[in-house]
């Protein structure tokens, strides 16, 4: 189980262009940090860089668990780590709750744990909808619904609630801070302030 | 239920959305068939005599019809993050993946072709051979052509980049097939050109899913 992420001297290249460089954070279980910058500044580049996608051109990643043992970032990821990026990884053609069911699957729920996120996240009745029929708001809870379905320390989010109305954005605060103070860890790119008290890190600039 | 398993049956049901699957390349096949006498004139000698080189080399073309929904809508909706971030590594992903694609397309079509060359007047004793050649080299379609699809993601106009960077590796398991049904035709021995297209089959099953990783995984970051 992570508990800790420390990232230290990392630099991080795109095309030829230099996005990070000397970047160091370090994040706690329980803790949120929102990362702020311009648009281009690399805020998505880091979430990829510490969830294994992009490789840095310096530095390292390390994730360790509560008595400070290193787990290898293989397995924190493959175990322990949700990404939600910009899109939400959902098939149109499929209706929400196979959606639901397989994203739960695969990052280690069932389907129990995904029905009971569908309806945490008010999507119950839209379970037998289409995908490609949901609105951007709808299709964003959906893809939400699997870091409640699967439990993952470490959430890696990306302009998380952006389609989200002032409602649901609230009612996603509450998840979020339930998952801190079950020792979840919380690292969002995010222009709007994050619905639950986050140390913000500037990048760039 | 295991991740193979999972992501196998997740890719074999997406192959079947929005009217892909079999029924695209089938219909691609049949298609091609009609036009055939058209190209080579309609005397019976004739078309019997090309029907089998000509339904061989369809299926081969038809498997590429389905390429792209292989990778690049997975990339393109960010399933592949995801996919990425799961339990199994990105080999076994790929793995599953040209499974997937083999049984979804190439197979059906490995047991469809003999239908349309018979129909075109080859003779009924080939279809035995032409489905176990079509079966057997459809496993080096399905993962070479993986292969090529993985290594044009994100690029545009993808599909046509895959067709340039996969048909020149078919051309050894197209050799292959049709000599073996052309040594069926003439009663000599076709147990060495099916043995040449397993074996390359074989070896299409056993490295391709690393170069679809080592692809996928370049596009992804």
């Amino acid at each position: 189980m992570i508990a800790h992420v420390q990232v230290e001297g990392l630099a991080l290249m795109r095309g030829e262009r230099t996005l990070l460089d000397g970047f160091a954070l370090t994040l706690a279980a329980g803790e949120a940090v929102a990362l702020a910058g311009a648009n281009g500044t690399g805020k998505t580049s880091l979430l990829r860089a510490i969830a294994g996608l992009l490789p840095p051109t310096a530095g390292t990643i390390a994730f360790s668990d509560a008595s400070g043992g290193e787990i290898p970032p293989e397995d924190a990821i493959a175990r322990d780590a949700h990404l939600l990026g910009h899109q939400d990884g959902l098939k149109l053609s499929h209706t929400a709750g196979e959606e639901a069911l397989f994203q739960a699957r695969w990052t280690g729920g069932d389907a129990a744990s995904a029905r009971a996120a569908c309806e945490r996240l008010g999507l119950g009745a839209l379970r037998g909808l289409e995908v490609r029929k949901l609105s951007a708001g709808q299709r964003r809870r959906l893809a939400l619904a699997r870091l409640l379905a699967s439990p993952r320390r470490l959430w890696l989010l990306d302009e998380p609630l952006a389609p989200l109305d002032q409602g649901q954005r609230t009612g996603f605060g509450a998840v979020m801070a339930e998952h801190l103070a079950a020792g979840g860890l919380i690292l969002a790119a995010a222009h709007d302030p994050l619905p639950v008290p986050a140390r913000t890190v500037e990048i760039g600039g | 239920m295991s991740a193979f398993a999972l992501i196998l049956r997740r890719e074999f049901g997406l192959s079947f959305a929005g009217g892909g699957g079999p029924a695209l390349a089938i219909g691609f096949f049949l298609a091609m068939a009609a036009l055939l006498p058209l190209v080579v004139g309609a005397e019976p000698g004739r078309l019997a005599a090309v029907a089998p080189g000509f339904a061989w080399l369809v299926l081969a073309l038809a498997s590429l019809l389905s390429l792209e929904r292989m990778f690049e809508r997975d990339y393109e909706d960010g399933s592949l993050d995801l996919l990425a971030l799961g339990p199994a590594p990105l080999e076994v992903i790929a793995l599953a993946k040209g499974l997937a694609q083999w049984l979804s397309t190439t197979a059906p079509l490995a047991v469809f072709a003999p239908l349309v060359a018979i129909g075109l007047g080859a003779a009924p004793s080939l279809a035995p051979i032409s489905i176990a050649a079509g079966l057997v080299g459809g496993v080096s379609f399905a993962f070479l052509g993986g292969v090529g699809a993985a290594l044009s993601l994100g690029s545009r106009r993808g599909g046509i980049l895959t067709a340039l960077i996969v048909l020149p590796l078919f051309t050894p398991p197209v050799i292959f097939g049709a000599g073996a049904i052309d040594a069926c035709a003439a009663h000599l021995d076709w147990t060495t050109p099916l043995l040449l297209l397993a074996a390359y089959s074989l070896a299409a099953l056993a490295l391709c899913p690393f170069a679809m990783a080592a692809a996928a995984r370049n596009a992804l970051s």
